[in-house]
């Protein structure tokens, strides 16, 4: 079946079998592989993406259930060389490890800072509790969370 | 130490870099195993065997042949060469012909153009199978009349340590008995690779994985081709923790891409992936521990049963290191210590962080604190009192040379402040254990406790193994100064060894730019990325490379005679004589210069009959405090704070040793309250991440670290491996804070609701079950002489 979908700003369209999810649509057809398939039940988040604005994983959601709807990545975030602050903030605090669920994080703490700018602990560690990490142990991953909300603030007073 | 060489090179040893890789991980640009993609790829399927012991009676492959999309169904007889496989023995088919021997083990594999298609047409492969007997307890195992997983029975293999007088006799005694379930590495990248058929008749396979070299020599002889005609590369790995250790996907995506003519992937998914990779062995552990009115230890008598699962994979130096290690970091005048390891029908068992150290440090330490309660004692005096230091002699008769600052490491992170105490009165549930969502009280049943625990394990491999790595290093001359090439095979599976091997050229060649070549098998081998030895193993490579390139750099630059005498050295892109700056680096770089070498560590030694010998290179120690709040209601437990001191040589790179420390001590959480792969007749039941739980964000504390610097001799600046300690400690550090919360005997991990409730009665309440004798004195598989990988 042919789905359109608009991914990071431009109308795709692809023909794909009727039971791929977006997650499969994104990785195999369209060479987005950025979203990660790591656990295919919705548990892990690596592979969490935007849906027309909402945080969903991928995985979950069919590639026909985003026909004509809008589609952002992590490969979306980045303006161009210059990293979102969320993943300048990844790198700087060292909360990468192996790296393959830092896509998943990304998005969802971008999610997070969308919504809350300065996010309490508790809503911090409650609201990724959905993204599974097996490397950091979580922590520098907080810092990071930390790290950006502190810039992003800075850059919005800035502005 | 850090601070100061951190200053001579920006960007080399001591300083916290961040990673290289760090950037394009953060854009998902990096292309791990399961990304990979060519033109005209197929996608390959594994059949497992749903029975933990049976016959194949037939296979019928022809409606999957006709299958729409399908380019290839492969059978044992279709492996090119030897049908076995091994990391020590090769004793693991590549597909099974005759028995099954474990549910999920590989029976027929599939090429389609869509993964979905290639699984549809796996399910029409018909086998017919005829069930046998299973042995799915490690102690039926060693049953005389259990059944047999190989014709030569069922012990694996067996170790015994003897030291000192075994029978020495001590004035308090005390015993305990503890079990340890069988963990699951859950790299979150599953397995994945894809294999490339070459022009040569070879083939290319890109594959994540945590030693290319044995990967290598492993799939040459069942794909009948030489060592040079299967060319491993790197691709991104998504976590290892031991899991990548054994090859999974490795030979069958090559069989199909060399059937087929066309690139092949295999990407597991997470179901998969559980059956497809081994784990941390389920450990039974009997211990009496003798000491003095005193305090001090006297006699440590320990057996350690382990359960091997259906294959031997690297269980001989599971049980090894869990027998060599059983008495703990303390001095032990007198030792007995027996390890059996058994075959079962259970999924096969090997190589997990921490590696037989971390069972037998549940067991060690759950011991500490009875003595210490039996003497009245505080438990961390009593650990003092007995700590291992520089020149102890352990059970195995080794002498240990190098640091040893176990006194240090206790004392480190006993003065680690603790978190403030639990507020009496109104408590933000959120603080309560199991959360908002899980707990339903006000927090009356919550008890407070604090546990200890102090662990050890190796750096690097043990037993004699000539353990070694390979490394080139190019210095040449770039638009912006000289640059280093290094080209290595040490396999970043996302610990950080690539960081580390370029902060170590910066600091050696005094310069800022390097590159990292990708990680192949067009150089030599590096070593398995496991037993926290890369730093150590491959840093000693490069940094032996980059003092080759040096001399000849000086060499170069003493044809200007007046440098003949001076003595030589390089700073910030200069070439400096006796101090002074001479001449900057590139100019003496109209040829590149490139070197390569090969660095081992000190000879080890393999056991001798009654266990003695040099059998470690090296040792790390770890402490770790755990406070926890348990409701002892409702069985929830929540971990406030984890505080640990780590015997880290020298920190090449703090931030990351850090994060090795934190991440150890979660996956120890892991296996003390939630990791357990549950198994029902020799299957998995909980295969999926909704039913096998990893700690979350809602889990893990804060973890307090402190780095404990004495540089060992003999490694890259005195650093010595980090990954494991953290883990070795944190499951007896949390249970040790369980216990103390409760006054309950807790011996069984993960701990579960009803053990902290005391609606099941806990395991290691005397009668314990017996120890298994052992059948035979002979251990196999070596005495049914299955060949060692690598032989003819």
């Amino acid at each position: 079946m042919l789905v359109r979908t608009n991914v990071n700003g431009e109308w795709r369209e692809s023909d794909v079998w009727p039971g791929s999810s977006l997650l499969y649509l994104l990785r195999e057809h369209l060479g987005l592989p950025g979203s990660k398939n790591a656990c295919e039940q919705g548990e892990c988040g690596s592979c969490s993406v935007w849906l027309d604005g909402e945080l969903v994983c991928a995985c979950l959601v069919l590639a026909a259930q985003a026909h004509e709807r809008e589609v952002r990545t992590v490969e979306g975030l980045a303006a161009g060389e210059a990293l979102h602050p969320v993943q300048e903030a990844f790198v700087e605090t060292g909360a990468v490890q192996c790296g393959f669920c830092t896509p998943g994080f990304i998005v969802a703490v971008a999610d997070l800072l969308e919504q809350e700018p300065e996010p309490p602990e508790a809503m911090v560690r409650e609201a990724l509790s959905g993204n599974l990490c097996r490397c950091t142990g979580y922590e520098k991953i907080l810092e990071a969370v930390r790290l950006a909300s502190g810039r992003m603030r800075i850059r919005e007073d800035e502005l | 130490m850090s601070e100061r060489v951190g200053e001579r090179t920006r960007e080399g040893v001591g300083v916290s870099v961040p990673r290289i890789d760090g950037v394009p991980k953060v854009k998902g640009q990096f292309a791990y195993g399961s990304d990979l993609w060519a033109d005209e790829m197929l996608w390959g399927h594994t059949l497992r065997s749903p029975h933990p012991h049976a016959r194949i009676r037939s296979i019928r492959i022809g409606e999957a042949v006709a299958s729409p999309g399908v380019y290839a169904v492969l059978l044992s007889d279709d492996v090119p060469g030897s049908r076995f496989y091994g990391l020590e023995f090769a004793d693991q088919p590549v597909l099974a012909w005759e028995t099954v021997r474990y549910v999920g083990e590989p029976v027929a594999l599939v090429a389609a153009e869509h993964p979905e298609l290639a699984r549809r047409a796996a399910e029409r492969i018909v086998v017919d199978y005829e069930p046998l007997p299973a042995v799915i307890d490690m102690q039926r195992a060693l049953e005389p009349d259990a059944p047999t997983v190989h014709p030569f029975g069922n012990v694996l293999h067996e170790v015994r340590v003897e030291h000192g007088d075994p029978d020495a006799e001590a004035e308090v005694w005390v015993e305990g008995y503890c079990e340890t379930g069988m963990q699951d590495q859950a790299p979150l990248g599953p397995e994945a690779g894809m294999a490339v058929p070459a022009e040569d008749g070879g083939v290319d396979l890109f594959v994540a994985t945590q030693w290319l070299h044995i990967d290598r020599k492993q799939l040459a002889p069942c794909l009948n081709l030489p060592e040079d005609k299967v060319r491993l590369f790197l691709a991104g790995t998504g976590g290892a923790f031991g899991a990548r250790e054994d090859v999974s996907m490795q030979i069958h995506a090559c069989m199909l891409a060399m059937h087929t003519g066309r690139p092949v992937k295999m990407a597991y998914g997470r179901t998969e992936s559980f059956v497809g990779h081994v784990h941390r062995h389920p450990s039974r552990i009997w211990m009496r521990t003798g000491a003095t009115r005193e305090g001090d230890l006297v006699n440590v008598r320990a057996r350690i049963l382990i359960d091997g699962g259906a294959y031997t994979s690297s269980s001989i130096a599971v049980i090894s290191n869990a027998t060599t290690f059983a008495p703990g970091p303390y001095e032990v005048p007198n030792a007995l210590v027996e390890g059996t390891c058994v075959f079962t029908n259970n999924p096969p068992c090997g190589a997990m962080r921490g590696f037989g150290a971390v069972q037998v440090c549940f067991a060690h330490e759950g011991q500490m604190d009875r003595l210490a309660a039996a003497l009245s004692m505080d438990p961390v005096e009593l650990r003092l009192r007995n700590a291992a230091a520089t020149g102890t002699i352990l059970p195995t008769g080794q002498v240990i040379r190098g640091a040893a600052p176990v006194r240090e490491v206790i004392e480190r992170c006993a003065a680690i402040a603790m978190p403030p105490e639990t507020p009496t009165g109104m408590r933000d549930p959120v603080e309560l254990p199991g959360g908002v969502a899980g707990n339903v009280g006000r927090g009356e049943g919550v008890r407070r406790g604090v546990g200890f625990a102090v662990g050890y394990k190796n750096h690097a491999y043990s037993g004699g193994f000539d353990d070694s790595s390979e490394a080139r290093v190019t210095l040449s001359a770039g638009p912006e100064g000289p640059v280093a090439e290094i080209h290595c095979a040490a396999a970043e599976v996302g610990q950080g060894v690539h960081t580390i091997l370029a902060q170590i050229a910066r600091t050696v060649l005094g310069i800022e730019r390097v590159i990292l070549h990708t990680s192949d098998t067009l150089v030599g081998s590096a070593g398995s990325t496991s037993a926290s030895r890369q730093t150590v193993v491959s840093g000693g490579a490069v940094k032996a490379a980059c003092e080759a390139v040096l001399e000849d750099l000086f060499e170069r630059a003493r044809r200007d005679a007046r440098l003949l005498a001076s003595d030589l050295g390089v700073e910030d892109g200069f070439v400096t004589a006796d101090g002074e700056r001479v001449a900057p680096v590139e100019e003496l770089l109209a040829q590149p210069i490139e070197c390569t070498r090969v660095w081992r560590h000190a000879q080890t030694h393999p056991l001798d009959e009654r266990g003695q010998g040099d059998v470690h290179v090296g040792f790390l120690f770890g402490a770790q405090r755990a406070v926890v709040d348990v409701d002892e209601e409702l069985g929830l437990v929540r971990v406030v704070q984890l505080a640990t001191a780590q015997d880290v040589g020298f920190a090449i790179n703090p931030q990351s040793v850090i994060g090795q420390i934190e991440g150890g001590s979660a996956q120890g959480l892991g296996l003390a309250l939630m990791e357990e792969i549950q198994l029902k007749d020799g299957e998995i039941a909980n295969a999926s991440f909704t039913d096998y739980l990893l700690p979350t964000t809602l889990d893990m504390p804060k973890v307090e670290v402190e780095l404990v610097e004495e540089p060992e001799p003999g490694t890259p600046f005195g650093a010595k491996g980090v990954g494991e300690p953290s883990n070795v400690v944190a499951p007896a550090a949390i249970v040790s804070a369980l216990r103390a919360a409760l006054g309950r005997e807790l011996h069984r991990i993960p701990v579960r609701p009803d053990d902290l409730v005391g609606l099941r009665e806990p395991v290691g309440i005397p009668p314990w079950p017996p120890f298994p004798e052992r059948p035979s004195r002979e251990p196999s598989p070596a005495s049914a002489r299955v060949p060692r990988t690598g032989e003819p």
